[in-house]
């Protein structure tokens, strides 16, 4: 007992340098936000501060922009199936035993390692419409395969390339500035552009090495005694591996949508300016409007709120989706 | 799908139709694998050519320059203090490095070695506080660094990112890898815990600490929300702020954003080719529930 008690000593010791830094920049500010978001604190003096209870939560629900910019957020989410997709078949080609595994896994995480700025400004180069490479390519393409004059002789207007980064259509047809769609807004526009650079910097990062992983973990005798029992390929995969997997998926699945909800932020400030007409701007972006360039910091930080309980209730209505389908 | 490639490898069946078909699916597998790198390749190669090409030919279709101008990298420096940049971004990636480690280690010794009440759910309330978003916190902190006159200065860049949950559950994991005779052999020597902690659980969890000082660093490195709201004057901007300025003020220069961009990754990709091992084992490791 004596012993547990000097332990207990020493642990407040070790925990002290981390349980102080956690306090004032993590615990402390939480709490902090918590309490402007029932105020209209604004950075300007001009206007008196005030407690305003629940004010600004009934003005975020009535606030159109904020719901186009959730949908843009849900939106740009869209590519997670994919990516995830994409990841694990990555990691089934590299999990079979060929030469240059290395090789090739670095190529893959490549992008994922030197994620940032950096890279939008180069797919930022890449989109442009009239000097970008992209373009280049999908112009080339339609002049030489003489893409337009089949489509004229099928009765159709002309295909061109998309203008990315500057058009505001997308794949669903959503209007830009009304919660609707519209067979005029059909097409490829900036929202699909960040979809697709987020894909490639995804694909081979960080889920399809928990893949690689969660593969190696799989026991050999199973596969192998799937494949006795005359099950094909995709049986076995169905059968075993999938299975096998799923609490790799599940941890995938949750911190994609954690990362996706409060995602977004540099993409729009590096490419976009969460443009065009507010197309790419994503709630985590209108926070930081609302708070470092409008200075309104109470409502910023009801939406910060917002978005955290958001976050929340998702991962845990994922957790108990989760640990139903993985029999905890 | 090809998980079974793997096993059709482990148990060779006998006959020439099965070496066919297996050598089929090697060479259908390497297509997919090569088709794949080629997709992650183009574009970097784009940067590397565009950043050595006069401005003008960056926008045509045809891959290489006319004339190689390797000036482009120095014209960089002279717009702007890109070594300055270079400078920040590693000095004070460095020093939250140093201390997120220092710090981590004490408190998932402490999670993980010592013995006291309530040890576990202390530490799962603390894991859980990772999904606190970063934009809830950032708004106080930023109010606090005004408050605190630290906005605009290194000590606001470094100290709020030096402590985290994320770096206590990494080493933690190593840490509850080790057996526990040590300590308690070391104990029995009379050794006090902090003697423990730093001569026999530190020596042992050098790859956990390599491996959170990698991601750290990295991390840090490209930080980009928390510099982009506390830094205003120039001498403070680290690469991805300078980085951000440079395109807004030369933004039309494309090739030389290219150049900047390459200079940008070049350190990550030696670091990744250096330590590629700990990177590895590292996101495998944090994905392990505790």
């Amino acid at each position: 007992m004596k012993a547990r008690r000097h332990e207990f000593r020493a642990a407040l010791g070790f925990l002290l340098p981390n349980f102080v830094g956690f306090g004032v920049f993590t615990a402390g500010p939480v709490l902090f936000s918590l309490a402007i978001s029932i105020s209209n604190w604004h950075l300007h003096r001009t206007i008196p501060f005030r407690w305003i209870a629940l004010g600004n939560f009934l003005e975020l629900f009535v606030d159109k922009d904020f719901w186009l910019y959730s949908m843009n957020t849900v939106y740009l989410m869209l590519g997670m199936p994919v990516a995830i997709a994409g990841s694990l078949f990555l990691a089934i080609l590299l999990s079979q035993r060929l030469r240059g595994i290395v090789v090739y896994r670095t190529l893959f995480y490549l992008p994922t390692f030197t994620s940032g700025v950096a890279l939008m400004l180069l797919w930022k180069a890449l989109y442009n419409p009239e000097f970008g490479a992209l373009n280049a390519a999908i112009n080339w393409c339609i002049d030489t395969f003489r893409v337009n004059e089949v489509v004229r002789a099928l009765g159709g207007a002309g295909v061109s390339a998309p203008t990315w980064l500057l058009s505001t259509k997308n794949l669903v047809g959503l209007e830009a500035e009304e919660v609707r769609s519209s067979a005029a807004q059909w097409g490829m526009g900036a929202r699909d552009a960040l979809i697709i650079m987020g894909i490639w910097i995804a694909i081979g990062g960080n889920n399809m090495l928990l893949y690689l992983a969660g593969l190696s973990n799989i026991p050999p005798e199973l596969t192998e005694a799937a494949q006795l029992d005359g099950a094909g390929k995709w049986a076995v995969f169905r059968n075993v591996t999938w299975p096998q997997l799923a609490p790799t998926t599940f941890f995938i699945v949750v911190m994609s949508f954690i990362g996706g909800l409060q995602g977004g932020f540099e993409q729009a400030r590096v490419m976009t300016q969460g443009g065009p007409a507010g197309t790419t701007t994503t709630v985590a972006y209108y926070i930081y409007t609302k708070a470092f360039e409008e200075l309104m910091v109470g409502y910023a930080a009801a939406i910060s709120w917002l978005l955290f309980t958001a976050i929340f209730v998702i991962t845990m209505v994922n957790w108990r989706l989760g640990s139903k389908e993985l029999n905890y | 799908m090809s998980a079974i490639g793997k096993v059709a490898e482990r148990k060779p069946q006998a006959g020439p139709s099965s070496w066919w078909y297996r050598r089929g699916r090697f060479t259908a597998s390497h297509i997919a694998l090569t088709i794949m790198a080629a997709t992650m390749l183009v574009p970097f190669s784009w940067m590397v050519l565009a950043s050595f090409k006069p401005l003008q030919e960056v926008e045509q279709f045809n891959p290489f320059p006319s004339v190689w101008r390797f000036d482009n990298y120095l014209r960089v420096f002279e717009q702007v203090p890109f070594a300055r940049y270079y400078f920040n971004s590693i000095f004070v990636a460095a020093w939250v490095t140093f201390l997120q480690c220092l710090t981590s280690a004490m408190a998932a010794y402490a999670f993980a070695r010592l013995r006291w009440r309530g040890r576990d759910i202390v530490f799962r309330l603390y894991l859980a506080t990772l999904m606190i978003p970063g934009v809830v916190v950032m708004i106080p902190n930023y109010t606090v660094m005004v408050k605190l006159h630290l906005l605009d200065s290194y000590v606001g860049l470094v100290v709020p990112a030096a402590f985290g949950a994320f770096g206590t559950f990494l080493l933690r994991q190593f840490m509850l890898t080790i057996p526990p005779s040590l300590d308690e052999a070391a104990e029995i020597d009379g050794a006090t815990p902090w003697q423990i902690f730093w001569d026999v659980i530190m020596p042992l969890c050098r790859a956990g600490l390599v491996t959170l000082a990698i991601f750290t660093f990295l991390g840090n490195y490209g930080s980009f929300f928390w510099p982009l709201i506390l830094v205003k004057s120039e001498h403070l901007r680290t690469l991805p702020i300078g980085m951000l300025y440079f395109d807004s003020v030369y933004g039309r220069q494309t090739n030389l954003i290219m150049a900047a961009s390459v200079m940008n990754i070049v350190p990550l990709i030696i670091l990744f080719v250096a330590a590629q091992r700990h990177i590895v084992r590292g996101v495998q490791l944090g994905a392990i529930k505790g």
